[in-house]
């Protein structure tokens, strides 16, 4: 899947593809292209639920929404309090954290397991409300092995606590290569701190979040979907 | 976290939180078993570390057995920070939209559930006033955490936070200066006494409480989000039990009505800034 060595220097075995619930993402400054990078090419049929967290100023509206949803053949909403974890991208609004949580009660049934999004208001982390690490640790916690965190360019350490708590409950971990990240602080103090699976330029980390939704939607169409 | 199998102890976790809410509810009658358990999480791994016990266990043991380690918990669990005239524009609304509708009554009555330790009540409080109303006005403002409601009635902030509270002022629709309703003391400023004249600080749950009578006008902002499915579907019962036909509802910029059992006994206000509007 590596077209070319991660420009860490480092090579990544080949990336892991597991069954995943749902896939988070982490991006602060320049992040916002590489989503659009992401989005253009994720076909419609693409049905992992997908959730991100991009540093946004605080005390306005964002237009994230708009911007992203223009360009995607996804549905592209912002994170409404006790909702549903639909397909598609769902975006962490300003000044909000957003956590993910699941009905306990649904575990064992056949099927998706119930994720739902909650919203926080609690202080900043790492000077972010949304924060990365806010959203990665709840994945981390409440999904354990079935979710993949992906940290994006940024330029702060914000995502590097979250992956490494994905990496700890048995998920899995991407980072874009810090060469090609515009901002390369985040990738940097990400690979670190979590040891991802895969570092790698957007263009594989697509492949990878593809061959991700190929794994799952052949997973679906299996007997025991959520054997665990 | 477990590297082997983190589900298995995730939900043991889980199952101490449980036990712990259950144990804080029997022995104090402090009911956060409806609390959204995302939130409950995160926070109580931030009251472990700063209690330092390694398990909610233990924490549950020192809650039970330390009378000084309850208060501790209680502010992780219930302490909500804000700031006067968090997003301006809600109260921009509220001033411009729907104040002068609650003029057109002989007296008013507010309450702010969950006002925390009392910056949604002195920005009310000076919009009443700004507004001629505050006279004719009674403002219950409640909440669960007793130290909290203490820190509310002494109307007092530290000086770092007072910029931030006049920006939001000015972009409220402010009449004056911020400065005009308080005065500086003891590295921080403490509001104006007359703004107290007619609330009534006052220690009540949400998850286990009543209503308050005849309400014109319920501001319960940050606070759902908080809570589960469940008992927001209890609290917004509260309100619409509470309040007076045409009375209105203001929530947080990310709180709706929309999955609540009780949406339809309101309509919306305005949409945007999450106020709504009890049916007739």
């Amino acid at each position: 899947m590596n077209r070319a060595p991660p420009a860490s220097g480092r090579t990544s075995p080949p990336a892991p593809v597991a069954p995943v619930d749902a896939i988070v993402l982490g991006a602060s400054a320049s992040g916002v292209e590489a989503l659009f990078v992401i989005l253009a090419v994720l076909p419609a049929s693409f049905v992992l639920p997908m959730v991100a967290v991009v540093h946004i100023p605080r005390d306005r509206p964002s237009l994230l929404v708009e911007v992203l949803g223009a360009r995607a053949r996804l549905a592209v909403r912002e994170a409404e309090d006790k909702e549903m974890l639909l397909p598609g991208l769902t975006i962490a609004p300003p000044d909000y954290h957003v956590l993910l949580d699941v009905d306990c009660g649904r575990r064992h049934l056949a099927g998706a397991p119930d994720v739902r999004l909650a919203l926080s208001h609690d202080a900043l982390v790492s000077y972010c409300r949304p924060s990365i690490d806010v959203l990665f640790q709840s994945a981390a916690e409440v999904l354990g092995p079935r979710v993949a965190g992906v940290v994006l360019t940024g330029a702060n350490a914000d995502g590097a606590l979250g992956l490494r708590a994905i990496k700890a409950s048995g998920g899995l971990c991407a980072v874009q290569s810090p060469a090609e990240a515009p901002a390369r602080t985040m990738p940097e103090a990400a690979i670190a701190s979590a040891q991802p699976q895969l570092v790698a330029p957007l263009h594989d980390l697509i492949q990878w979040i593809l061959a991700l939704d190929a794994h799952r939607a052949g997973y679906t169409e299996s007997t025991a979907f959520y054997d665990r | 976290m477990s590297a082997s199998n983190g589900q298995c102890s995730e939900s043991v976790f889980d199952l101490e939180l449980t036990l712990l809410l259950e144990a804080i509810f029997q022995r104090y009658h402090y009911d956060f078993r409806d609390y959204a358990k995302s939130s409950l999480r995160r926070r109580l791994r931030q009251a472990m570390e700063r209690l330092g016990t390694a398990s909610l266990s233990v924490l549950q043991d020192r809650v039970l057995h330390d009378a000084h380690a309850l208060p501790i918990l209680l502010d992780y669990l219930t302490i909500q920070v804000s700031d006067m005239f968090r997003d301006p524009t809600h109260f921009l609304a509220l001033r411009r939209d729907v104040l002068p509708i609650l003029a057109t009554y002989p007296s008013l009555k507010i309450w702010i559930a969950g006002c925390s330790t009392g910056e949604e009540f002195y920005s009310m409080a000076i919009l009443l006033e700004e507004e001629g109303l505050l006279d004719r006005a009674i403002i219950y403002a409640t909440d669960v955490n007793e130290e909290a409601l203490r820190k509310a009635e002494a109307g007092v902030y530290a000086l770092n936070r007072v910029a931030g509270f006049s920006e939001n002022y000015v972009a409220a629709g402010g009449q004056g200066s911020l400065s005009d309703w308080y005065t500086a003391a003891y590295n921080g400023v403490v509001f104006d006494r007359r703004l107290r004249r007619n609330v009534v600080f006052s220690d009540h749950s949400l998850a286990t409480d009543g209503d308050f009578t005849e309400t014109h006008l319920v501001l319960c902002r940050n606070v759902l989000i908080y809570f589960d499915r469940e008992l927001q579907d209890r609290a917004i019962a509260l309100f619409v039990q509470s309040l007076v036909p045409r009375g209105f509802l203001a929530l947080g910029a990310k709180e709706n009505l929309r999955i609540s059992s009780h949406a339809a006994a309101f309509d919306p206000f305005d949409r945007h800034e999450r106020i709504y509007r009890k049916q007739s």
